[in-house]
């Protein structure tokens, strides 16, 4: 290909809107940070005072902390499921059509109000997930009074949506050669072993992939717990997207709110980073493209 | 001679040892493979049913009393009645779900299309050809498909206030238009990497210039793919809630997303819970029904994306 200014023009729609829609933006909540503006008066510098509020502020504190504990056990419990299930689809199976299928739409329909809506009646103190353990023995749960069972319905929300990236698991899977799984057949290598020898090595850039997107969307976690336990009990699924939500659009605290996402982005980036670094240590690219 | 011929025997004999272990061991592995089979079957099925189990539930509350809603784990009702979907349909509200629904489609429609449009374009300017600034310009791409949104949001805000633009469609329908939603733009670059240009090079003798390579030989490869555009965007955009709950604050306008949710909170004190269920029900209809029509993309889609990701 040689080089001429028609591909520019092909990208022109991209490029204006990076400009306008996000690197503006970008830089713009950098510097609102550093400001009180509150949307009434006018901006002024305060220097890093909004970062020092931040970190004294129990809210948001709290807030780092559960997104923390949400993200540490939704993101490996996720992958987990994902990968195991697809690891059992990808053998010839019967009726994979209908598996796939009842694996997947939860991740079409999560995002929907609706599911949220459902996850309120059927965790109710008197709703169907307290009278099916009633009826194994189990003496009801008051889910949305207790901090550590509202924190689980929101995490078992999300990871009952493992279907996008089981999707992609199965993708990776139908990849790796079958003389390779043929071979090890011979040797009398067992299923279970196969996957962790053959297997795991070969999609490992897939599992990173999908690590770094969930991560990624953990942290910035705002409808499930937003929509299904409000943010109590006493702030135990108060999100740090939520704060920034409740500072920003509520109280238009914009300074305030704009410091609070780049603390958060800043954590972000920070652990996607650190994942790169990992990655020549696990992540086995077979060669390049 | 003959004891060449021993040799042979022995061999041949050797052989059939051989082969005789390498039998039952084939019958042992069978076996267990049929065990495994089964249990394999088993945990899939049992996992299906937790999974799916939600949204049948849901399906028959819609047809129960709140008293049945709360005490059954039967998600089939005693009896099938519409009455839920008819009243539930009409709010409590000055509007009915008509309303929400149409106004979700005055952002979701355009939203699809603008992305499609602008997403083919750039992805072509990015799969196809050279330009300067090109390595710069795709890194800056690939790092917005990382970027956390939540660190844009508030300027976004900022900047829709200062043009006059909240309580319109307008900010939620922009990313489309100049494909700033960087996962339709990859996923068809990924798909036009792997299709060879032998065809454009082709249609370049013959005197085509860019655009109607593009419209000509581009376009008709890239049909699954803008179908897989589609069906996300669909997906996403009506299910978005966060955008919608920022920007749009009159009741006439509010999409589905944001009407359901108004619908659990106002309902204080004696609720027909099955016409909030009925509601949620219809609300998802749309992507089961997407989802039965066009399984084959979704997968597609799903596959292309992620994994040269």
């Amino acid at each position: 290909m040689k080089k001429s200014k028609v591909g520019l023009l092909y990208i022109l729609p991209w490029l204006i809107g990076f400009i306008f829609l996000t690197a503006y933006p970008f830089l713009n909540a950098l510097v609102t940070s550093f400001t009180d503006y509150n949307l009434i008066g006018s901006a002024h510098f305060v220097g890093i005072k909004n970062y020092l509020t931040l970190f004294s502020e129990k809210d948001f504190i709290k807030s780092l902390n559960n997104t923390f504990l949400y993200t540490l056990l939704t993101v490996p419990l996720q992958l987990a499921f994902s990968l195991l299930v697809a690891f059992i689809l990808n053998f010839e199976l019967k009726g994979i059509r209908f598996y796939r299928t009842a694996y997947y739409i939860p991740s079409i329909l999560g995002g929907n109000v609706a599911v949220a809506v459902l996850w309120r009646f059927m965790f109710q103190q008197n709703g169907v997930v307290n009278y099916i353990l009633g009826s194994i023995g189990i003496a009801p749960v008051s889910w949305f009074s207790r901090p550590v069972g509202a924190m689980t319905i929101v995490i078992l929300l999300k990871i009952w949506q493992f279907g996008s990236s089981m999707l992609i698991f199965l993708a990776a899977l139908k990849n790796v050669p079958k003389e390779l799984y043929e071979a090890a057949d011979v040797d009398g290598a067992k299923k279970f072993r196969q996957f962790f020898t053959i297997t795991m090595p070969l999609i490992t850039p897939t599992i990173f992939f999908n690590l770094v997107m969930q991560l990624n969307n953990a942290f910035q976690e705002f409808n499930g717990p937003y929509l299904v336990t409000g943010n109590g009990p006493l702030n135990a699924t108060y999100m740090t997207s939520m704060f920034i939500y409740d500072n920003a659009f509520k109280y238009y605290r914009m300074g305030y709110a704009s410091a609070a996402s780049w603390v958060l982005f800043g954590i972000i980036v920070f652990i996607t980073l650190i994942l790169f670094g990992t990655q020549n240590k696990w992540v086995f690219y077979s060669d390049e493209g | 001679m003959n004891a060449d011929n021993n040799i042979i025997q022995m061999r041949a004999d050797n052989m059939s040892a051989v082969n005789n272990k390498t039998i039952s061991r084939e019958l042992r592995r069978q076996r267990s493979a049929e065990i495994s089979k089964v249990i394999r079957y088993i945990i899939l099925t049992v996992g299906a049913f937790i999974m799916i189990y939600p949204i049948l539930w849901l399906i028959g509350g819609t047809f129960k009393d709140n008293s049945e809603i709360f005490t059954s784990i039967n998600f089939i009702p005693s009896h099938i009645d519409f009455k839920a979907y008819a009243d539930g349909w009409h709010t409590r509200t000055q509007y009915n779900f008509g309303q929400y629904y149409l106004n979700t489609f005055m952002y979701v429609i355009p939203k699809i299309f603008f992305t499609i449009a602008s997403s083919t374009l750039v992805a072509y300017g990015f799969a196809r050809f050279d330009f300067p600034f090109k390595k710069v310009l795709f890194a800056l791409f690939m790092s917005t498909l990382f970027l956390p949104q939540v660190v844009i949001r508030i300027p976004l805000y900022l900047m829709w206030k200062k043009f006059g633009l909240l309580d319109t469609y307008v900010p939620l329908i922009a990313t489309s238009v100049f494909a700033n939603e960087p996962f339709f733009v990859f996923m068809i670059i990924q798909f036009l990497r792997s299709t060879p240009t032998y065809l454009d090079e082709a249609a370049t003798l013959d005197g085509c210039n860019s655009f109607q390579r593009l419209v000509f030989i581009i376009l008709p490869i890239l049909k699954p793919t803008i179908i897989s555009c589609f069906i996300f965007q669909f997906i996403w955009s009506f299910n978005d809630f966060l955008g919608p709950l920022i920007y749009i604050t009159s009741l006439v306008k509010y999409p589905v997303s944001l009407a359901l949710k108004m619908s659990v909170d106002t309902s204080s004190g004696v609720v027909a819970w099955n016409q909030i269920l009925a509601m949620s029900f219809i609300a998802l209809l749309p992507a089961i029904i997407l989802y039965f029509v066009a399984q084959k993309y979704f997968t597609e889609g799903i596959a292309a994306s992620g994994v040269k990701g």
